[in-house]
């Protein structure tokens, strides 16, 4: 599926150069889908996170 | 060093190193005010005064988030708030979840794992998502439950204490004269109320803030002496990692220096609180600060990740406690 949007900031991934958004997902869960640039529903518990897009599924990290 | 901090230091060495008096509000600004080359000096003098009044045990906690989001608060910092257009969503971690999260917070050795939810206040809803949750921990996991669910009413103190919840935390986030700036939603002196009446309960009081929200110098020294004058039990000293869509989103990250400086003067200011290293100490100091405020008076950390955001690896954390020789508080030392 093709990536379009930042996860980070949710604006198109065509747009701009998004470094300081890779930067600060080092230290940030993914908040926009990439497909779908919808915000999802994350939870953050202390080993990981899991991040929800009602239309494409769960992320997780753990 | 500089003539001026060698008068402060060597003042705190006799009142707060020797004696186990915090240092008065005129001396923590001239800690803040110290320069560059006088941090390593003070740093080395909070370091001991923690290992005289504290010990070398670090207290290790992790902290969840209940209830994420769709606050009705408007602190000017918060990604959770429901009046600002941050891209963090409302959403509640279930009891599994969260037995689980406690779970995996016990296997790093934790004695602490924090219960925390978004809200002005706890309503009935969330107080029974607390009694279910903080039983199922009880039931399945050996640590210290503590909870952070904004303001209280006495009722909601008792039926926190019957939970057996140990420690409350309740953040001052700033010194009172500085508050109006960050929060209009509520007031400073609202929040020091439910610190009263936690106090009173006999739960472990936990009250700190952030730093660098965009407050003086003199600001930061007044709210240490504030929180000082309300003895908590422990102190998390946040630093600011401006969240994007907040009114302080676009506030630079502070200097690591003054990062720095303000452990020092938090210590010299409360001897003997636990004084944890919470959110963003990686933004603000990197992962050589985590070494440094440890030997500058920190002696307690929040572990792996935060509510929003993210931490080190808990793994990173232990193997610099373990390098540095100091031991994790076991649970037995804290009941």
């Amino acid at each position: 599926m093709e990536t379009t949007y930042c996860d980070r900031c949710g604006e198109p991934t065509g747009t701009g150069t998004h470094d300081s958004c890779r930067a600060a997902r080092q230290l940030e869960p993914p908040r926009f889908c990439t497909h779908c640039r919808r915000r999802m529903k994350v939870q953050v518990v202390p080993t990981g996170w899991t991040a929800t897009c009602a239309e494409h599924g769960t992320l997780a990290a753990h | 060093m500089s003539t001026s901090s060698v008068s402060v230091l060597d003042r705190a060495r006799t009142r707060v190193l020797a004696e186990g008096q915090g240092l008065e509000e005129a001396d923590i600004l001239e800690v803040l005010r110290l320069p560059d080359e006088d941090i390593p000096a003070a740093l080395q003098l909070a370091h001991e005064v923690r290992m005289r009044w504290c010990g070398p045990e670090v207290e290790v906690e992790g902290i969840v988030s209940l209830k994420t989001g769709g606050c009705p608060e408007d602190c000017h910092f918060c990604s959770q708030s429901g009046l600002f257009s941050s891209p963090v969503r409302s959403v509640w971690l279930d009891i599994p979840s969260l037995v689980k999260a406690a779970q995996q917070t016990a296997a790093t050795g934790a004695s602490e794992f924090c219960i925390v939810a978004a809200v002005r206040g706890p309503d009935a809803k969330l107080m029974q998502q607390m009694r279910d949750g903080v039983k199922a921990i009880k039931e399945a996991v050996d640590i210290n439950v503590a909870a952070s669910l904004g303001m209280l009413s006495q009722e909601q103190v008792d039926d926190l204490v019957d939970m057996g919840i140990h420690r409350y935390n309740h953040n001052l986030e700033t010194c009172r004269s500085y508050f109006p700036n960050v929060v209009t939603t509520h007031s400073w002196e609202e929040r020091w109320g439910t610190l009263k009446m936690v106090r009173d309960s006999g739960m472990e009081v936990c009250c700190g803030g952030i730093i660098g929200l965009g407050e003086t110098l003199e600001q930061r020294a007044e709210f240490a002496a504030q929180l000082a004058e309300l003895q908590p039990d422990e102190v998390p000293l946040n630093f600011l990692n401006p969240r994007p869509g907040t009114p302080l989103g676009d506030q630079p990250v502070m200097d690591p220096k003054d990062a720095l400086r303000a452990i020092a003067a938090f210590r010299l200011a409360l001897p003997r609180t636990i004084l944890r290293y919470a959110g963003g100490r990686e933004i603000t100091l990197g992962d050589l600060g985590t070494r440094e405020g440890l030997l500058g008076g920190i002696n307690a950390v929040i572990v792996g990740n935060y509510l929003t955001t993210l931490g080190r690896p808990a793994t990173s954390d232990l193997d610099l406690l373990a390098e540095l020789k100091m031991p994790v508080k076991a649970l037995s030392a804290t009941l």
